[in-house]
């Protein structure tokens, strides 16, 4: 969307009001204006209400059942690690990632995961936020049985629906969420003896949640500093990072996907970057293929990190 | 029939070695992985060549000993079951690719050539070929697969795989070998037609009019990249339209349709699977970009739209055969399931589905519906599928009962049932016009007077 | 092991299984030789079904059917459902059980007798293990203890694999020993055929008197020793295939390698490969020798066929004939164009040195271990 101030400021006071705004059929859900209004005013929770209670979906009707089926708990997802200790990372519904969360940067870990630890963020792509509200609390009710007094997020919307959406709705958190890029810098630290500088150039994939939490990135710089990784300067990073593209494909807006990917890894190989780091595994998984395309090295942040503990990856 | 006699006989065909009358390997060729009753078979043969074919089919005529040729028995529909005893003859030592003819693009097989040995063949000596893979397991044979009419991943554009065939060896009942198509007149295998005989005489009659020992098939362009998309409606009546459309662009490779209640985020919504195949990814976007063009406004209302798919989910829709179909047997823990495909036109694919539902919550089983575009859109197969567990009769009596009222259901909306088991055939025979039953009849009785060929199949 | 043989129902007799993952030729040796559906890994767990349901007597035919299975491992690899892990072990499992009730044939009887009474499974005495080497001194704390097995003390084929890791070893300076006539058999075959009371007696003999010589390393000639070995419950020292060492070796630069033309094709062991997943260092050995070029067979890797030998088949031969796997895979080495084919198993050795004859081709191609490819290369200098 392209707005001048005035037709912007027009817009969001529709939405304020509650009216009917084309903002709630353009809006790509990128979560870009949660990072943009430093009053802390949410707009994207304003457009996400809206559009659910306008019955306006971003995404055809049966994705949205789609998304909604897939995190319904089964049989099989289990609601309870009785053996789980802290350190404990969650690992949301990504279970391919806990043969890949080993060696010294792992060690003693415990893992929670499954549907019955699903952060549910996603359904503010989808227009649903009523199914955040109403899941939500029994996801946290099932992390705080289990007593942890802090828990480490793998995945970044699982972290800032912790914090975030939570204190912006007023959810109670009865444990300290811990970003991954936290857990990751303070064992690096603690492993620091043992770091060789890899001596790359990364472009660094910024997902569209990590706009809720942008203060956890500090980290982020202190594991590239730790690593030695020059972090190259591009025009589309930080603020400006545009998404990986996937749920535009899931919003069927097909030509803003393939656009939008075009130009962020054109972006990359402009920067001469020679990987491109991710944190977010559905970025990985939309982009890694282009960004491969293109010559530059896909790869998740905690395996750069692993490589830069000269362990060897799968 | 003297056993021993006959034993001897055969050992003299084909070797001692390969033939077998023991109790371990009647029990295997006398089941398939269905549930069709077992019917235990005499003898066991393996022939390696067709003049071995020949004088066994010759000692069955004068014995009057049915035979019953079999590739690897996946039909599920138990049409490689000895209804009436004999000699099951296994055709896969008979397992030569003996020749493609790259300009003219077909290859030349034998009878026991399993699917796999030619995509593997095909990939490694002529990578831009390809012939029409079904979904069946790669150990399937792919003249077992011409007999039922089966349809693979081409069929979208080229038919039934039945529709590639360019020549065929067939050992009739007297034993004589005969050769229809070009193949017939010299050395090429290039066309069955304008030859007068069809090999409607003997594909689809399961073995019953003759054994195939060989086939020439047509191969198609192969190109380098393929890639899947899935558009997934709530509303069945929908799909149809959706077919129509994307037939329409002529940019699909296969067009597939599936639906299932588990795991849960495919239930209650149909997803056809729509792949498209290119030499150069500019030909893969032009395509992608055509037919989402081609279903806009349906997009645009929100009725549809396509899935983003997660690289597992990618990597198991671009696998080729699909083994997810292969694992649907061990949804009960207990090694089966049974299908009843229905050939229907595209209309009447709400329909179908509809009944799958009905007979699926009446009979109290799990289901799972897969479909394949045949031609342009000119009709489909429609499975009904149930699993069952071996270790419990009551699965298996409601698998039972279940596919059955699926082939009624089938009849009912003016399908054909695809390879039916033989009492559906008996219910088909029952419901043709009595002329075309007649027809059905002479032919049968011309081309196997003394009623030796895989009897129980195609009886009137 | 515990397999619970009541899931054997499961099996839906589709046939992945008989196949490699490139589909490029059924890959289950028992099918390749009787083409009996009944010998394919399918057929086999539905003959085991019928039986143990009382469909079916116990006869000759189902013991052969049952004993082809020569435990490769390849209907495991390529099975497509969730249970394909325990396929191999269901047919271990069948097995045992007709050991248990006394049916086994009298060759696989006579085989395990063998083992728990001379430590080999032709009944030769213990004496005799190690009297055709000498020059090799006995284990006493050497960093390796270099662990001969049945093949390598008593076949030809094997002990010409034995020799000639002896002899790179000693040219590497490695510090190793032997335990000469005090070896035990490592049970692997034990354990394929379903005997697991001789495999634990075996195991536990093996490791107490490693554990009596402080020994902290077993270096093994045979992928079949170092399979079993790995199965050791809580054993204090660590298994290496010889292959592993040589590759540690060669990166090290401790052979001096001269250039030495001609074309290789290598032959996957299954113990080595499907079950244990080493496949590169023995390739990688092979392509450091300047001028040796390594082609591969059809079938390679986790696909490769086995030359039919394991499960006690090395002496009890059921899988033998024209149409023998060994003699099928020679074929296959054959169309590579290779003059020598590479091996890394004793067993694999004799199998397919027996096949070349069997087919004629001692003048086409020739068998040799990967350790004395190196000592060519070394030798040629």
């Amino acid at each position: 969307m392209r707005l001048d101030v005035e037709s912007a400021k027009k817009e969001i006071m529709r939405l304020i009001n509650g009216e009917e705004t084309f903002i709630l059929n353009e809006c790509v859900t990128c979560y870009a204006c949660e990072e943009y209004c430093k009053k802390g005013n949410h707009p994207f929770y304003l457009i996400t209400e809206l559009q659910e209670s306008k019955g306006i979906l971003p995404a055809p009707k049966p994705i949205v059942k789609q998304w909604i089926n897939m995190a319904i708990p089964t049989r099989k997802d289990t609601q309870y690690f009785p053996n789980s200790r802290e350190p404990v990372i969650s690992l949301c519904l990504f279970p391919e990632f806990m043969r890949e969360l080993r060696g010294k940067l792992f060690e003693g870990v415990s893992f929670i995961l499954g549907r019955h630890f699903y952060c549910q963020l996603a359904y503010l792509h989808f227009g649903k936020p009523s199914v955040i509200k109403e899941r939500l609390p029994k996801i946290i009710e099932n992390i705080a049985r289990h007593g942890f007094k802090e828990v480490v997020f793998f995945h970044d919307e699982c972290y800032s629906t912790f914090t975030s959406y939570a204190n912006a709705y007023g959810i109670e958190v009865p444990f300290r969420p811990v970003h991954f890029f936290e857990y990751l810098y303070n064992k690096l630290k603690a492993l620091e003896d043992k770091v060789k500088p890899l001596n790359v150039r990364i472009a660094y994939q910024r997902n569209c949640s990590t706009r809720l939490t942008p203060d956890k990135e500090q980290y982020l710089d202190r594991i590239f500093e730790l690593i030695g990784v020059e972090r190259t300067q591009r025009e589309y990073d930080k603020e400006k990072a545009l998404c990986c593209g996937g749920i535009f494909r899931g919003q069927q807006r097909y030509d803003l996907f393939v656009d939008v990917q075009r130009r962020n890894v054109e972006d990359m190989v402009k920067s001469k970057a020679e990987y491109c780091v991710f944190n977010c595994p559905y970025c990985y998984y939309t982009l890694a293929e282009r960004v491969y395309k293109a010559g530059i090295r896909p790869i998740m942040l905690h395996q750069l990190c692993r490589l830069a503990l000269g362990e060897t990856l799968r | 029939m003297n056993k021993k006699e006959v034993h001897k006989a055969l050992a003299e065909i084909v070797g001692e070695e390969y033939v077998s009358d023991s109790k371990e390997d009647l029990y295997i060729y006398s089941r398939d992985p269905g549930l069709a009753e077992p019917h235990e078979a005499d003898f066991v043969v393996l022939p390696k060549t067709v003049e071995e074919v020949q004088k066994i089919v010759q000692l069955a005529n004068k014995e009057r000993i049915p035979v019953i040729p079999a590739g690897a028995s996946l039909s599920l529909s138990g049409l490689t079951i000895p209804y009436k005893g004999g000699i099951v003859i296994d055709l896969r030592r008979m397992d030569k690719i003996i020749e493609v003819n790259r300009r003219s693009r077909y290859v030349v097989i034998e009878a026991g050539v399993t699917h796999g040995k030619l995509k593997a063949f095909l990939e490694e000596q002529y990578p831009d070929l390809c012939h029409s893979l079904p979904e069946a397991p790669p150990s399937a044979t792919v003249v077992g697969n011409l007999m039922i009419h089966g349809q693979g991943h081409l069929a979208q554009q080229y038919g039934f795989n039945s529709s590639m065939v360019t020549g065929l060896e067939i050992v009739l009942s007297s034993g004589e070998i005969c050769r229809i198509g070009s193949c017939a007149l010299g050395s090429y295998w290039f066309s069955l037609e304008p030859f007068p005989i069809p090999a409607g005489l003997f594909l689809g009659w399961f073995g019953a009019t003759g054994i195939v020992t060989k086939a020439g098939l047509r191969l198609y362009p192969k190109k380098k990249l393929r890639d899947v998309e899935v558009f997934v409606v709530e509303d069945p009546n929908l799909v149809p339209e959706v077919i129509y459309r994307v037939t329409h662009t002529e940019m699909a490779e296969d067009i597939t349709t599936s639906a299932q209640p588990y795991p849960l985020m495919f239930r209650d919504i149909v997803m056809i699977q729509i792949y498209i195949t290119g030499d150069e990814e500019e030909e893969l976007e032009f395509k992608r970009k055509l037919i989402w063009s081609s279903l806009r406004d349906i997009i645009n209302s929100k009725e549809g739209g396509f899935m983003t798919l997660a690289p597992n989910m990618k990597i198991a829709f671009l696998e080729r055969p699909m083994s997810n179909i292969t694992r649907f047997a061990d949804v009960l823990k207990g090694g089966g399931f049974v299908y009843c495909g229905a050939i229907i036109p595209i209309d009447m694919f709400s329909t179908a589905l509809k009944k799958l539902f009905e007979i699926a919550s009446r009979n109290q089983v799990t289901f799972s519906h897969t479909g394949r575009v045949i031609g342009r859109g000119h009709c489909m197969m429609f499975s009904f599928a149930y699993p069952f567990n071996r270790e419990d009769p009551e699965s298996m009596e409601k698998a039972r009962k279940a596919i059955q009222e699926s082939y009624i259901a089938t009849l009912e909306i003016g399908g054909i049932p695809w390879k039916p088991e033989p009492p559906i055939q008996r219910v088909l025979l029952e419901k043709m016009p009595r002329e075309t039953a007649e027809l059905l009849k002479r032919i049968r009785s011309l081309l196997d007077p003394n009623g030796i060929m895989n009897p129980g199949n195609w009886s009137v | 092991m515990s397999v619970d043989l009541r899931n054997v129902h499961r099996c839906f007799r589709c046939g992945w299984c008989k196949l490699p993952s490139t589909f490029i030729d059924y890959n289950c040796p028992s099918y390749v030789r009787f083409h009996f559906e009944s010998y394919s890994p399918g057929g086999r767990l539905w003959l085991i079904r019928a039986w143990l349901k009382k469909e079916l007597r116990w006869s000759d035919r189902l013991a052969e059917i049952l004993f082809s299975c020569v435990g490769c491992r390849n209907c495991s690899e390529n099975c497509k459902m969730r249970f394909k892990d325990e396929v191999t072990d269901w047919i271990i499992a069948a097995k045992s059980v007709a050991i248990e009730e006394g049916l086994a044939p009298p060759k696989v009887r006579e085989f395990l007798e063998n083992i728990a009474k001379f430590g080999n499974p032709w009944g030769l005495p213990r004496s005799q293990r190690a009297t055709w080497i000498s020059g090799v001194k006995k284990y006493e704390g050497d960093e390796y203890l270099l662990y001969l097995g049945c093949e390598s003390s008593y076949l030809e084929a094997g002990r010409k694999v034995a020799r000639n890791v002896i002899e790179v070893l000693e040219a590497a300076g490695i510090s190793f020993g032997i335990l000469g006539n005090e070896e035990e058999c490592d049970g692997n075959e034990a354990y394929m055929l379903g005997e697991m009371g001789l495999f634990q007696e075996l195991a536990f003999k093996n490791m107490k008197l490693f554990q009596e010589l402080g020994v902290k390393k077993v270096l093994t000639i045979s992928p079949h020793a170092y399979n079993a070995m790995k199965k050791y419950p809580a054993r204090s020292f660590e298994v290496i295939h010889f292959t592993q060492l040589l590759y540690e070796l060669v990166k090290e630069g401790k052979f001096r390698f001269s250039r030495m033309e001609c074309k290789v094709t290598y032959h996957d062991p299954c113990f080595l490969g499907r079950y244990n997943g080493i496949y590169l260092e023995p390739r990688k050995i092979l392509l450091s020798i300047p001028g040796l070029k390594l082609v591969e067979m059809k079938r390679t890797r986790e696909n490769s066929f086995c030359c039919g030998g394991g499960s006690g088949n090395f002496v009890f031969d059921l899988l033998h004939g024209m149409e023998s796997p060994a003699r099928v895979r020679v074929r296959e080495a054959l169309e590579t164009g290779a003059k020598v084919l590479a091996i890394a198993c004793p067993i694999c050795r004799c199998m397919l040195e027996d096949a070349i004859k069997d087919e004629g081709l001692e003048e086409e191609f020739e068998v040799k271990d990967v350790a004395e490819m190196i000592l060519d290369s070394m030798k040629s200098r």
